[in-house]
């Protein structure tokens, strides 16, 4: 019963997505208001129908209703509560339900929080949300019901991948989705600009915070993804280049120009239809990513044209959205006026640099992602496209943009002085350069990582040039309560960018430090003594360990330096009798920011195992810096600028917020 | 600057970036990709010693030995077999008659391979070794319905 209301809800949601698609775009059209305000309520409601939808097929997985093809195939009763929940977004269905709910999440909130928008702006971004809300609703109802039943239910389901069973795993989708189908709504922003012809700065001002939350959750989501992969594979990779990541970092890149195109636009009123572009093309690849990851194309091309529905249908959806809003962009780009005059060395022009490269970067990937697809369709010949690709493409572009970040942000908007911008940064360059001195100098090894190493001190330093500078002055150091108030004064996005970019030369720093690591794989029995980087690990025994649906051979091993224990570390390799499968559970210990890594796989001798073991100098910094990088977009987030028409708001959002909590 | 001359500056600035961009794309497509072949194409091809390149099939039962950290084992498509060695950490799930991946360079009696790839989940089979099994007519589309499945990732 619980389950058809569940299905029910969810038909109902498309009812209402095709209703908000036509109404309010009628409405702008006519100039009716009452058309218009429609689109709030009904936006509300979907999202309501959409969230009860998906609680129905929570409590089915939590219930271990075997009676839904969905469950069978994704759970077993005797698997961890947190694994039914989380197990729900596991498989096809489920994740294309969490991307439909999040989706009407994000239109919900623009329903609430947009009432100071302009009501043509703000109905028809609604409009926009419900047009894809509507095609990916009918999308799950055709072709990946989540709620179909199975005739004759089992006593017991398949289990879930035991690769998934993992909380870093728990957490990851929904990150990435935030951030995926957070895009969806600057998309529909752009779209709502060309219909109402309102591409301006106040546009530009509106849909930044959204531009920010999704790229918060986005960073957020891929460096999560990075380390679960990097613990659970069990030898200590953590980006793979492998196309579902790559999936993932398109959008990313596109999101990053365009949370920097859209800074322009709103401080000079230029960059107006390349941003809007951005915007379009940023949720475009979104879809894309949408399709390469949920299409059957990677599993195999041969898969895909054996049962091409779910793949074509999202082909279908990515030409309409993609090719219709190219078309409004068409239609109505040409109608402006050029914007607001800036020369070349400026930082508007140092922006438009940033977009350039990272739009490149952007574009590597991309031929890198679908070149070995295309290839194989057309050709048959297969390909892979790993990571010595993108190291000579995507590298190349991207450390460049490093040098000059710095720099740009220490440049004036409109006209640039280059000369002053660098003479600022003459401690960055310093500390940089000494850091890669000293670092030759006792450390040795690579020299592609000490130069790394370098780039990233200077980044980081430089990050804060600009903010040290407007704090305590140009010449000579201000008093100390003088340098407070001006520091109180700064916009809260100062301090946003100076976190983003130094969290940029955090991960940077970690990534140079991957090649100073020592690795050792040997087999080993109790009492053997490994030595990895500065560390001794002694295995002290191996023992089984039997968990809800698992058995485990564990090693208990001690981590020594200098005779002294640090800690203890205890990797495991689990066996999940369901499907027959085994996974390695490494065995990881942070020390000052680096990490002693251990995977073991069963020995073979009895009593023994064989041991990967690592050290990883300040390789936690890579994923460390990501979370600094998210924290500068909420402290960004948080400037009051972004506060359009606060005060008007908050009275309606209080009034507002009964129906939301629902 | 007049706007005309700025307009000509970003162009050019946009031609740089994209043609380094290009460039690098075409340089490394050339040298950076890695071919991926089934023991037979690789017999037929007659390819050099040195070539890199991937080759996909199953673990031959009774080919394995172990050298210390270092294994020989010998990858099948059922009709030709290609010897391969490697020393490194193995998945967790290889094992003879088992699908695998292996990449490496080629040498004059097989291959050196410096990366192993094996199915994860016993429901699932590496594409490459599955277009290579079919290649050579050694795949049952029954035991092959279920590949595919799981993976949700």
């Amino acid at each position: 019963m619980i389950v058809e209301t569940g299905h029910f809800a969810l038909v109902l949601a498309l009812a209402l997505a095709l209703v908000n698609a036509a109404v309010p775009l009628w409405g702008v059209a006519t100039r009716d208001q009452r058309l218009m305000a429609v689109a709030p309520s009904v936006a509300l409601v979907g999202f309501f129908l959409v969230a009860l939808s998906y609680a129905a097929l929570t409590y089915a997985h939590v219930t271990s209703d075997f009676s839904l093809v969905n469950v069978v195939e994704n759970s077993h009763s005797a698997k961890p509560l947190i694994y039914k929940i989380t197990g729900v977004w596991g498989d096809h269905e489920g994740s294309m339900l969490l991307w439909i709910l999040i989706l009407s999440l994000f239109g919900a909130a623009v329903a609430v929080s947009g009432r100071a928008m302009p009501r043509d702006l703000h109905a028809a971004v609604l409009s926009v949300q419900s047009w894809i809300g509507a095609a990916f609703l009918l999308f799950i109802l055709l072709t990946s019901n989540p709620f179909a039943r199975i005739a004759n239910p089992p006593i017991e389901g398949n289990d879930l991948n035991p690769l998934l069973q993992d909380p870093g795993l728990a957490i990851h989708p929904p990150l990435l989705y935030l951030g995926y189908v957070g895009l969806s709504i600057t998309f529909s922003f752009a779209a709502a600009a060309l219909i109402c012809g309102r591409i301006d700065a106040v546009w530009a001002r509106l849909v930044r915070p959204w531009i920010l939350i999704a790229w918060v959750f986005l960073t957020l989501g891929i460096a999560m993804g990075s380390y679960w992969a990097y613990y659970t594979l069990g030898w200590g990779g953590f980006w793979f280049w492998d196309p579902v990541e790559n999936a993932s970092l398109m959008p990313w890149l596109a999101a990053t120009a365009l949370l920097h195109s859209a800074t322009v636009m709103e401080k000079r009123e230029a960059l107006r239809v390349w941003t809007i572009f951005l915007a379009i093309l940023a949720f475009s690849l979104s879809l894309i990513g949408t399709f390469i990851v949920r299409s059957g194309v990677l599993t195999s091309v041969h898969a895909f044209a054996n049962d091409p529905r779910r793949g074509v249908f999202i082909l279908a959806i990515l030409a309409f959205f993609i090719g219709g809003s190219l078309l409004l962009f068409a239609l109505r780009a040409n109608t402006l006026k050029p914007g607001g005059f800036f020369a070349p060395i400026s930082r508007e022009g140092a922006l438009v640099l940033n977009n350039l490269v990272l739009s490149t970067c952007c574009a590597t990937v991309f031929i890198g992602t679908l070149y070995p697809l295309a290839l194989e369709a057309l050709t048959g010949e297969k390909i892979s496209v790993g990571a010595p690709f993108f190291n000579a493409t995507f590298v190349p572009l991207f450390l460049p943009l490093c040098v000059v970040m710095p720099i740009a942000q220490n440049l004036a908007w409109k006209r640039g002085d280059l000369l002053g911008s660098m003479q600022r940064l003459f401690s960055a360059f310093a500390c940089g350069l000494a850091a890669m001195l000293v670092l030759f100098a006792l450390r040795g090894g690579p020299v592609i990582s000490v130069v790394l190493a370098g780039l990233a001190i200077y980044t980081i330093i430089g990050a804060f040039t600009d903010l040290a500078t407007r704090i305590f002055g140009r010449a000579t150091l201000l008093k100390g309560t003088q340098a407070f108030t001006h520091a109180l004064g700064l916009p809260r996005s100062a301090y946003g960018t100076a976190l983003a970019h130094a969290g940029i030369g955090l991960s940077l720093l970690g990534l140079a430090a991957t090649g100073w690591g020592a690795q050792k794989i040997m087999a080993m029995k109790p009492g053997d003594v490994a030595r990895v980087g500065p560390y001794d690990v002694v295995l002290e025994s191996i023992g089984p360990q039997s968990g809800p649906n698992y058995t485990a051979t564990v090693a208990h091993m001690a981590i020594r330096s200098g005779g002294t224990e640090v800690a203890g570390i205890d990797p495991a390799v689990r066996f999940y009798p369901t499907r027959q499968m085994s996974r390695s559970e490494a065995g990881i210990k942070t020390i000052d920011f680096g990490q002693v890594y251990v995977g073991i796989s069963k020995g073979d001798t009895a009593g023994s195992v064989d041991a990967r073991l690592y050290w990883k100098p300040l390789v936690s910094l890579i994923w460390f810096g990501a979370i600094v990088m998210a924290c500068g977009g909420l402290c960004s987030l948080s400037d009051r600028r972004l506060r359009v028409g606060v005060a008007r708001r908050v009275r309606k959002v209080a009034a507002a917020a009964p129906q939301a909590a629902e | 600057m007049t706007r005309k001359r700025k307009r000509l500056a970003l162009i050019l600035s946009a031609l740089v970036v994209l043609g380094s961009g290009l460039g690098l794309v075409l340089y490394a497509l050339r040298d950076n990709i890695v071919f991926f072949y089934g023991p037979s194409e690789v017999l037929a091809k007659e390819l050099a010693p040195g070539t890199r390149l991937r080759i996909g099939g199953l673990v031959k039962p009774g080919s394995l030995t172990h050298d210390g950290m270092t294994v020989h084992f010998a990858v099948t498509d059922g009709k030709r077999d290609i010897p391969v060695t490697y020393s490194g950490p193995l998945p967790d799930l290889f094992r003879e008659g088992q699908g695998v991946v292996a990449e490496g360079v080629l040498g004059v009696s097989g291959m050196t391979a410096s990366t192993i790839l094996a199915k994860h989940d016993e429901r699932y089979m590496p594409r490459e070794v599955v277009d290579a099994l079919k290649k050579a007519g050694r795949w049952q589309e029954s035991t092959g319905k279920s590949a595919g499945i799981g993976g949700g990732s």
